[in-house]
């Protein structure tokens, strides 16, 4: 009785008044605590949406209606950013990739790189065991025939989950309206690469010489510098493997005129012994 | 220790030993590959920095690469060639590291290049510390840490007993028995110079019961018995550890998260300890190594000198390979690990290659799983007396940070004994490996 009491002038004396609106705003955000926001989960963005450290526009996963919603209660800008989205930088499915060894281990791709990197010829690309699928909260990736994600860019909330899930860091946040994309990781020069992957990256510099302004060779790899200026084909057409792609909200990553065909379907065999 | 006044530790695993295709064969010289690799970074710490240019002729021991800082060690030539490139290697680690691919001369010789030689009895400490570094000398034991980063002892700290690791408890590997046998002198030339290096009164040498003959060999090789003495461990794995080595030979436990340094006692692997004592007289460098080539897949079995860089596909064929192999272990079976691509170069760290044909591997691989029934072997059989059983529910789980945090999964080696008694065939090393790698990236970026 006595603790109660004592609970009772505790609760009375120690009260925090606190924002009311931080309460309303949580409420009005999707409640996914995806950090993409840069926050560790929804209620510290609400409170800094209320401080007015941030915009609405700075969550990811809300609507635009939604995003106004809040904008309206909290009487502040929308702040609206552009949208981000996840890309793959592989493009080495099975139909165009080799392995050197067979895996049996856990099924992980976490686990497979702790064993010699894996058994995928290539030691950058994509293991193709789908840890970043099941991390994903929003299911927007998903494994096609080829073992190779596939991000569904209306689903992907730029959460960056994907990003920190894969060992080979073969994902990246990327802006959705940037439509250039080298969709490969060998550091590797020269057509030795061919043997394991027939999409990879030779490092030839065609893409470089073609739009100087835009990329540059880093490392065996092009490095597109979207700040230099808006990019066009020009960069994929002479690409002789399908590297560096275009990324076309309809039709999907297309390729350039020089680019190898690839028609198979099925698994390409294994390299021999 | 046990009844028999044999001491030994508890728990472990006695796995077959399958050492006796190799054991009795002497060590042989191997040849030169047409190309060697030598990749820049074989060791724990810093990768070594060139100091010979694409295109260069170099001798075989000439100095390939200098240590950057203290935690890194020099990388010699394998051979007498040319450097044709410098460029990626493709390392077992799974990543791709720099080094150099280095194309011997038809006529090249076994003839080393030698240095500026250290005296066991006249050299400084730290001169010693230098001369290791410099003769590139790495825990050959598998770790590949820096043998001359151990003996940098803190002036806090002191060191009272040596203990030389030739143990090696792991199945198929006979690499530090057959340098025991034919290197004694080595061995104890190499423990002179630790001994004055680290300033330590005595040093063990832990030889496993299997290994007789070579404990005999080191016995009639000793020359100053005060210092110098054997100990002989009943077989068992994993003896040759570190930390239960230093517990079985002098009843000190290493508290988690501190070093051998802690209870006044430094461990070498007894190949290490050969080299030193066979490189420092001669100020020549590490440019091969002693390993077993064993495993059922594999015609000529042995202990060869292989050249470091020599690749694995060379070592494979050159030994004689049967036409059903289906698997390829780094190192042995309990520790070691499946390599993906016979084109990694054989490194400093490579005890030994085993290979096993398609009847094997069947047995090798996954075997169905079942859910964990409590029986308790795993925590039996733990030599640190962690939970497996705990770590892994936690692990199926994912929760990482609480089995680091609360169940010590950091001091876990990794030696297997949980997943080899486990009778549901639950896969507790493997995943206790991912969880190590994800707590290390957590706690590398926080």
């Amino acid at each position: 009785m006595a603790l109660a009491s004592l609970l009772i002038v505790a609760n009375r004396l120690l009260h925090v008044q606190e924002d009311p609106r931080i309460d309303r705003v949580t409420q009005m955000l999707p409640g996914t605590n995806c950090g993409g926001c840069g926050y560790p989960g929804c209620r510290p963005f609400a409170e800094a949406l209320v401080t007015g450290e941030v915009l609405p526009g700075g969550c990811t996963v809300s609507s635009p209606a939604e995003q106004s919603q809040i904008a309206g209660y909290l009487d502040v800008d929308v702040g609206r950013q552009e949208k981000r989205v996840a890309r793959l930088a592989c493009a080495g499915g099975s139909n165009v990739s080799r392995n050197h060894a067979h895996y049996q281990g856990l099924g992980t791709c976490a686990a497979a790189t702790l064993v010699a990197g894996g058994g995928k010829g290539c030691f950058w690309g994509c293991l193709g065991l789908g840890d970043c699928q099941v991390v994903c909260t929003f299911d927007a990736i998903e494994m096609n025939n080829h073992r190779l994600p596939v991000v569904n860019e209306s689903l992907c909330t730029a959460c960056g989950d994907c990003v920190t899930a894969c060992p080979k860091n073969l994902f990246s946040l990327e802006l959705q309206s940037q439509q250039l994309w080298v969709a490969c990781r060998s550091q590797d020069a020269g057509d030795e690469i061919l043997e394991d992957c027939l999409v990879a990256c030779t490092a030839c510099g065609r893409c470089a010489l073609d739009a100087p302004a835009l990329i540059e060779m880093q490392g065996n790899l092009p490095v597109i510098d979207f700040s230099k200026g808006p990019a066009t084909r020009t960069a994929i057409e002479r690409c002789p493997t399908g590297a560096i792609v275009w990324l076309d909200p309809e039709a999907g990553a297309m390729k350039g005129s020089s680019a190898r065909k690839i028609v198979r379907q099925g698994d390409r065999p294994d390299a021999p012994t | 220790m046990n009844i028999f006044g044999a001491k030994s530790f508890a728990h472990g695993i006695h796995p077959p030993e399958s050492k006796d295709d190799t054991s009795g064969q002497p060590i042989r010289q191997f040849p030169f590959a047409p190309v060697l690799e030598v990749p820049l970074s074989q060791h724990v710490g810093q990768p070594a920095v060139p100091v010979v240019r694409e295109g260069q002729e170099v001798e075989r021991g000439q100095c390939l690469a200098r240590p950057d800082g203290f935690l890194s060690v020099a990388m010699h030539a394998p051979a007498s060639g040319v450097v044709k490139r410098i460029g990626l290697i493709p390392g077992i680690s799974g990543k791709m590291v720099r080094g150099f691919f280095i194309e011997p001369f038809p006529a090249s010789t076994q003839e080393v290049l030698e240095g500026t030689a250290c005296d066991a009895d006249t050299a400084s400490p730290e001169e010693i510390v230098t001369a290791i570094q410099n003769a590139g000398v790495v825990g050959l034991g598998g770790a590949g840490f820096p043998t001359h980063a151990k003996l940098r002892i803190p002036p806090d700290k002191h060191v009272d007993t040596v203990v030389i690791n030739g143990a090696e408890c792991e199945p198929y590997l006979t690499t530090d028995h057959r340098v025991m046998l034919e290197h004694a002198e080595d061995v104890i030339a190499g423990i002179r110079y630790l001994l004055r290096a680290a300033g330590a009164e005595q040093a063990i040498i832990a030889i496993e019961a299997n290994k007789p003959d070579a404990a005999d060999k080191i016995r009639a090789a000793i020359t100053d018995n005060a210092r110098i003495s054997v100990e002989v461990l009943p077989v068992k794995y994993p003896q040759g550890a570190e930390r239960i080595l230093i517990k079985t030979l002098l009843g000190r436990e290493i508290p988690s998260g501190s070093l051998t340094l802690d209870v006044n006692a430094l461990c070498f692997n007894v190949t290490s300890t050969a080299e030193i004592g066979r490189l420092l007289p001669h100020g020549a460098g590490l440019q091969e190594r002693v390993m077993t080539v064993g495993g059922p897949a594999v015609k000529n079995k042995g202990n060869y000198r292989v050249p470091i860089g020599t690749p694995l596909r060379f070592v494979l064929e050159t030994a004689g390979l049967e036409d059903d192999v289906a698997c390829v272990f780094l190192g042995g079976p309990m520790m070691g690990q499946a390599v993906s691509s016979l084109d990694i170069p054989v490194t400093k760290g490579t005890t030994g290659v085993i290979a096993f044909t398609g009847r094997e591997a069947k047995y090798l691989s996954a075997q169905k799983e079942y859910p964990c029934i409590r029986c308790g072997y795993c925590v039996e059989a733990c030599p640190i007396f962690l939970n497996p059983s705990q770590l892994g529910l936690l692990a199926g789980q994912n929760q990482y940070e609480k089995m680091a945090d609360e169940f010590y999964l950091m001091d876990c080696f990794e030696c297997g004994c949980c997943t080899w008694v486990c009778p549901s065939h639950i896969p507790l090393v493997q995943q206790f490996r991912v969880a190590k790698a994800a707590v290390r990236k957590v706690r590398k970026t926080v």
